[in-house]
């Protein structure tokens, strides 16, 4: 089923002229009422009567990260704030989140591409959605739970956690659909597996799985262990939240909403726009977001772009599933990790050198994230109780930084490995490539 | 009067422990005792060795986490009961012990101590004629 015909199957020429009027709507206003956009324009000598179609998007300077961090918090938004009905953050570095805000309107646009998400993953006014994405200010929760109400299922608004009530409710409810992250279906998956409830028990056909990168191996053994299908579904709060791109029935690419966010693939060292097809650094243009709308904002994550038209029958452009990253930011659990957030925390503690070795494994099937750090010379001491109370302060420091747990091991000096480059911070054991 | 103890920071990695002793033994230092504090991911090795500043200075440069503590060494004698009695001296006064291991010399028992309140622990062994050990006692025929 399709959601949203008109959009999701325009054709290539009716879809140019929709984003490029959206985009030189979106480009006056950006120039107008958000100064750091303007002083970017300004330095590369463009006014806003430069974009004239989606031809010139390549003129537009990029939006990265540290933009966000440097107008925090409010700095990039193109309305007042009296206009702004909802702010979502995810972790960042520095301490500061990165923070997102939303327009009535914009709640609305995120519920369409939710409701046309769903519909292309195959959920519709019967379903019972299981929304067990994390509700607060990470987008995940809220983002599908309104757009689950759109298409007029049933949503349980069950959150992350307690996965044995998790379980229970998914019997109890009649749960059809599933929304988390794919990691959880699949420890969801052993967990029934151990419950007083048999597979057979429960009614789930369907399962939305993002917020962080899986493999096919992982869709495979998703799709055996719970029998259901698992679609593929991507976004990023910059950009506006989970709705960004998702697979149709057909798990062949992910259908992004280019009607609202126009997808370029560049190549991240000379930032030249790479021709379809080719594999490089993904970038998104928000054509219709009032409260944040990010002009060509580097995602950092790698993937190819495709044209053609879809078995669905979508025209809409499809996009890879994320093969990496051209930054050296690690997704654990769902949440975005830095190594350079683990090396802020390191520094501020008595005792520990920013020399550490990151350990990410996946152990079944959750991320497991170890770090190991030398316990320095002169902070050493006969007695346990306080090497212990190192690691936990360093536990406890890094939990409050990142918000997740890391499991902290002291190592001797000078056994992590020194490299005369960049040294290597990192090391993922989690095959997703 | 207290005795030199050197505390050196392990990992469990097979090995560790034997580099350490012979970096020690190489070099003629002599150990009288040791214990090792274990969690899952580390220990701590203690020892009471002939030359605590010369062993300290080997093991630093050998890139060791090492350090050196004053740590106090009684004398018990050897009858059921002695070491339950000296012990009990510490617990009347409230006295806490940290960690603590004990060696045999010359017929008698040695307890190596770390308590948790240095002057009231010598305040306990004054007033009860505990006998205490310095070093010289321990190595005195070895050296």
């Amino acid at each position: 089923m399709i959601w949203n015909k008109t959009f999701e199957c325009m054709s290539r020429e009716e879809m140019r002229e929709c984003q490029s009027k959206r985009l030189i709507e979106t480009v006056q206003r950006v120039y107008h009422n958000v100064p750091a956009y303007r002083e970017k324009m300004q330095q590369a000598h463009l006014v806003p009567e430069d974009i004239r179609s989606v031809d010139d998007l390549h003129k537009l300077p990029f939006t990265v990260k540290q933009d966000l961090r440097d107008n925090y918090p409010y700095g990039l938004f193109a309305v007042p704030m009296s206009e702004v009905v909802r702010v979502h953050a995810s972790s960042g570095t520095t301490g500061k989140p990165t923070v997102v805000g939303y327009t009535r309107k914009d709640l609305a646009t995120w519920s369409e591409v939710i409701a046309r998400t769903l519909t292309a993953a195959g959920a519709h006014k019967h379903d019972v959605i299981h929304i067990a994405y994390g509700y607060g200010l990470f987008t995940g929760g809220l983002g599908l739970h309104y757009g689950s109400e759109k298409i007029g299922a049933t949503v349980i608004p069950i959150s992350g956690g307690n996965t044995q009530r998790q379980i229970q409710l998914m019997h109890d409810f009649g749960s059809t659909v599933l929304a988390c992250t794919p990691s959880y279906a699949l420890y969801l998956a052993e967990a029934i597996d151990e419950s007083q409830y048999k597979r057979s028990d429960l009614k789930l056909r369907v399962g939305v799985f993002g917020a962080e990168p899986w493999t096919e191996t992982m869709r495979k053994e998703i799709e055996e262990k719970l029998h259901i299908k698992a679609i593929d579904i991507f976004g990023l709060s910059e950009v506006i939240g989970p709705g960004v791109s998702s697979e149709c029935e057909h798990q062949c690419g992910l259908h992004v909403f280019e009607d609202h966010f126009i997808p370029e693939i560049i190549d991240p060292k000379t930032l030249e726009v790479l021709p379809e097809g080719e594999l490089g650094e993904l970038v998104f243009t928000c054509i219709t977001k009032e409260a944040l709308p990010l002009i060509r904002y580097r995602t950092r994550d790698l993937t190819r772009l495709h044209y053609e038209k879809c078995k669905c029958g979508r025209t809409l452009v499809r996009m890879e599933k994320c093969t990496g990253r051209s930054d050296d930011m690690l997704i654990i659990r769902g949440v975005n990790v830095f190594p350079s957030q683990i090396e802020e925390v390191l520094l501020k503690i008595d005792g520990l050198q920013p020399h550490y070795l990151i350990t990410v494994d996946r152990v079944h099937n959750l991320d497991v994230m170890q770090l190991q750090v030398e316990v320095e010379q002169e902070y050493f001491t006969d007695r346990i109780s306080e090497l212990q109370g190192l690691s936990k302060k360093l536990q406890h420091s890094l939990e409050s930084a990142l918000g997740i747990g890391v499991d902290v091991k002291l190592v001797e000096p000078k056994t992590i490995q020194r490299s005369e480059g960049k040294a290597k911070r990192v090391i993922d054991n989690r095959k997703l490539n | 009067m207290s005795i030199k103890q050197l505390s050196i920071f392990l990992e469990n990695k097979s090995g560790r422990l034997t580099e350490v002793l012979e970096t020690l033994g190489q070099e003629k230092i002599n150990i009288a005792a040791m214990s090792i504090a274990d969690t899952s991911e580390y220990g701590i090795l203690r020892l009471i060795v002939s030359d605590p500043e010369e062993a300290l200075r080997l093991l630093k440069n050998k890139g060791f986490s090492v350090n050196m503590t004053d740590v106090i060494a009684i004398e018990t004698p050897t009858y059921a009961g002695a070491f339950a009695e000296a012990l009990k001296h510490f617990s009347d006064a409230q006295v806490g012990i940290e960690y603590m291991y004990a060696f045999e010399l010359d017929n008698n028992g040695i307890i190596v101590m770390r308590t948790d309140d240095r002057q009231k622990a010598f305040k306990i062994i004054e007033s009860n004629k505990l006998r205490l050990v310095s070093g010289n006692d321990i190595f005195k025929e070895k050296k």
